[in-house]
């Protein structure tokens, strides 16, 4: 009882925006696939300890904007700053140091299908520590201990549940100790039970290890829950619409779009409904 | 049994058309054509308003819907207004969803298939994309082996010794199979020929010659085509699929040193000494042949075999087979890094590579043989 009542007062805490330094910084981003462009003019900042959330419609380029800043992708122009220094700018081994700070979580858990969990997570180690295979397995059984999976290390991805290589993605992330943790749409495919505790582990992770965390997103409890500040993408004006945290969003944007997504296609209250898409809100 | 629908159109001197529908109006009873729709509108001229009478529609699913969709739309591009209250109530609802989000500019003319000439370009520029991809590919793999000799490559020895097994010792069944049988096939076509000359013991030179200069080392290669190559295709698009590429990528690690290069390096070690095996099954079939429907013995077989092949005929084989192993696992590879996104682009990387390192074989071996020849090897 009492270490649930601190973790929340830590986490409100951590909730204070004030004096935060900026972590991660987009500006003047365009994303194009060929001639398509899937946005534009995106800038935004997002500061050390949020649990940044980027939201907005099915097909409206939240993954590819994660993509574009963890380097799967290369922006049609602006770029993305990490703590000042540019990412899409660095040459390949300063990016390759760049990444070793950033963790990614995606969709499926993209685990290595011909290694074992524990060798799925060892594997960066061996590549970027001196640690010898006793240290490495040591840290290997903390990080999934940490995710609830204890005694999983010898099991295949094949042979374990969908929400299990989540989870084990998410030790993976986490194997280098990283300051940034992206997740692509982490509740999906999952039930609603395995969801709420996936946003729990989020929540405590970013807690306790201090990371700063990027969602990327469209499920509204998860977003409510525990997003601390977001982007909102318009699909249909290809570009951001509003920035803030979501019940900011929901208090005052006047963008109908956000309005609809964040109510859940009820419909938006009078004064937001007639303002024109595209307005910027913060 | 399936009873007949109706479809009648009437016009009143007001020229409304009034749309009357009975009977059973099911999937089972088929559907009206478009045209008898638009000369209905069309015929004599466009009506001021449409209207609907489907109180004889005994039963309906979404035939019904569908003409009546039909209708409306062309009603409405025609500029006249359409009454829906003369239907039953749930068609007229599925028709208010059907329409509720309008035809997205540009969605038809994507699907629509392109011309002649336009197919014919779409062709030569992929064929194009495919020659110019093998570029970069081959200069990521150089970079990758510089990497390797120099001890920066990032992979696991475990992957390049799981792959040495897999396209070496689990190969050698079927190397075994084909090689005995193109030895015998070989031995079998030459004996044929040469008992005419009362030649039968040159039947030895023929298969020890073919086998070790050409056969072996191109059998052998089509089925690591076939075998190993269409299977790096498989394993690297399907983690391209599952974006297992895309984590290796966020972990600094180059997909091309974790999985291409203990491929690569596997075959290459791997098929000179598939080549050689095949050479020696290769003559082993010959020998059945000449033993068994020649009369010849097996010393003779073999003793004419040795003086007939070469150290220089080994040679060209072994060196022709690890240049196929090294072109088969480039193919496989590069294959399946160009892999799209679903199932279906598993399959073609996996048919492409074949085809892609089969070319390569042979077009190669030409070359070689050219090569060979100029030299007078």
């Amino acid at each position: 009882m009492l270490e649930a009542a601190t973790r929340s007062v830590a986490i409100r805490e951590a909730d204070e925006p004030v004096g935060r330094p900026a972590h991660i910084v987009i500006r003047d981003l365009d994303m194009a696939f060929g001639d398509f462009v899937v946005m534009r003019g995106l800038s935004f900042t997002i500061s050390r300890g949020d649990v940044f959330v980027i939201m907005g419609g099915s097909g409206c380029g939240k993954s590819t904007l994660m993509r574009t800043m963890v380097g799967l992708l290369e922006p049609a122009r602006g770029e993305v700053l990490y703590d000042g220094a540019s990412f899409t700018a660095a040459p390949p081994e300063r990016r390759e140091e760049m990444l070793r700070k950033m963790g990614v979580l995606f969709q499926q858990g993209a685990l290595w299908s011909s290694l074992t969990l524990a060798e799925n997570i060892a594997l960066p180690l061996q590549q970027y520590t001196r640690l010898g295979p006793a240290a490495i397995a040591e840290v290997v059984d903390l990080k999934l201990s940490l995710v609830g999976l204890r005694g999983f290390g010898d099991y295949y991805p094949a042979a374990i549940s969908g929400g299990m290589r989540k989870r084990a993605g998410l030790a993976r992330a986490m194997a280098l100790d990283p300051e940034i943790l992206f997740f692509d749409e982490p509740s999906a495919g999952l039930d609603p039970i395995s969801s709420k505790l996936l946003d729990d582990l989020i929540l405590e992770l970013r807690t306790s290890l201090g990371a700063t965390i990027v969602l990327v997103t469209h499920e509204l409890p998860s977003i409510f829950a525990i997003a601390t500040n977001g982007v909102f993408l318009d699909t249909e004006s290809r570009t951001m619409v509003a920035t803030g945290s979501p019940q900011q969003m929901l208090a005052s944007c006047p963008n109908p779009n956000v309005q609809t997504f964040l109510r859940r296609g009820a419909p938006a209250r009078g004064a937001g409904a007639s303002s024109a898409p595209g307005s910027e809100e913060s | 049994m399936t009873e007949p629908h109706e479809l009648s159109f009437r016009r009143d001197e007001g020229q409304a058309l009034e749309v009357r529908l009975a009977g059973s109006w099911t999937k089972a009873e088929g559907l009206p054509a478009v045209d008898e729709l638009r000369r209905a509108i069309d015929l004599p001229a466009p009506p001021t308003r449409v209207a609907f009478d489907a109180r004889g529609v005994l039963r309906w699913d979404s035939a019904l819907v569908a003409v009546v969709d039909r209708l409306v739309e062309l009603a409405r591009a025609r500029g006249v207004p359409v009454a829906l209250d003369g239907l039953p109530a749930g068609v007229v609802r599925l028709v208010a969803l059907a329409d509720a989000v309008p035809e997205r500019a540009g969605a038809a003319a994507a699907g629509r298939s392109p011309g002649l000439a336009a197919r014919l370009g779409e062709v030569v520029l992929a064929l194009w994309d495919d020659v110019v991809g093998f570029v970069p590919f081959i200069g990521d793999s150089v970079l990758a082996i510089t990497a390797l000799l120099t001890g920066r490559a990032r992979m696991r020895v475990t992957d390049f010794f799981l792959a040495m097994q897999d396209c070496g010792a689990s190969a050698l069944g079927i190397v075994s199979l084909i090689s005995l049988l193109v030895g015998l096939i070989l031995a079998f076509v030459g004996a044929v020929q040469l008992q005419q000359f009362g030649a039968t013991i040159y039947v030895a030179d023929l298969v020890g010659i073919a086998m070790t200069r050409e056969m072996g080392a191109m059998m052998t290669g089509i089925i690591m085509a076939g075998r190993t190559g269409a299977s790096f295709a498989a394993q690297i698009g399907n983690m391209k699929v599952t974006e297992e590429i895309d984590a290796l990528r966020t972990f600094g690690i180059s997909p091309m040193e974790f999985l291409v290069l203990p491929r690569m390096a596997a075959l290459f070690l791997m098929m000179p000494l598939l080549t050689l095996y095949s050479d020696f099954v290769g003559m082993a079939g010959g020998m059945i042949v000449g033993v068994g429907m020649l009369d010849l013995t097996p010393e003779q077989y073999v003793k004419h075999t040795m003086d007939a092949v070469s150290m220089t005929n080994f040679s060209i084989g072994v060196v022709k087979g690890s240049v196929f192993g090294v072109l088969v696992a480039l193919a496989g590879c590069l294959r399946g890094m160009q892999c799209g996104n679903d199932s279906a682009a598993v399959g073609r990387a996996t048919t492409s590579a074949v085809v892609t390192s089969i070319v390569l074989i042979i077009v190669t071996d030409a070359v070689f043989t050219v090569i060979c020849n100029v030299l007078g090897l």
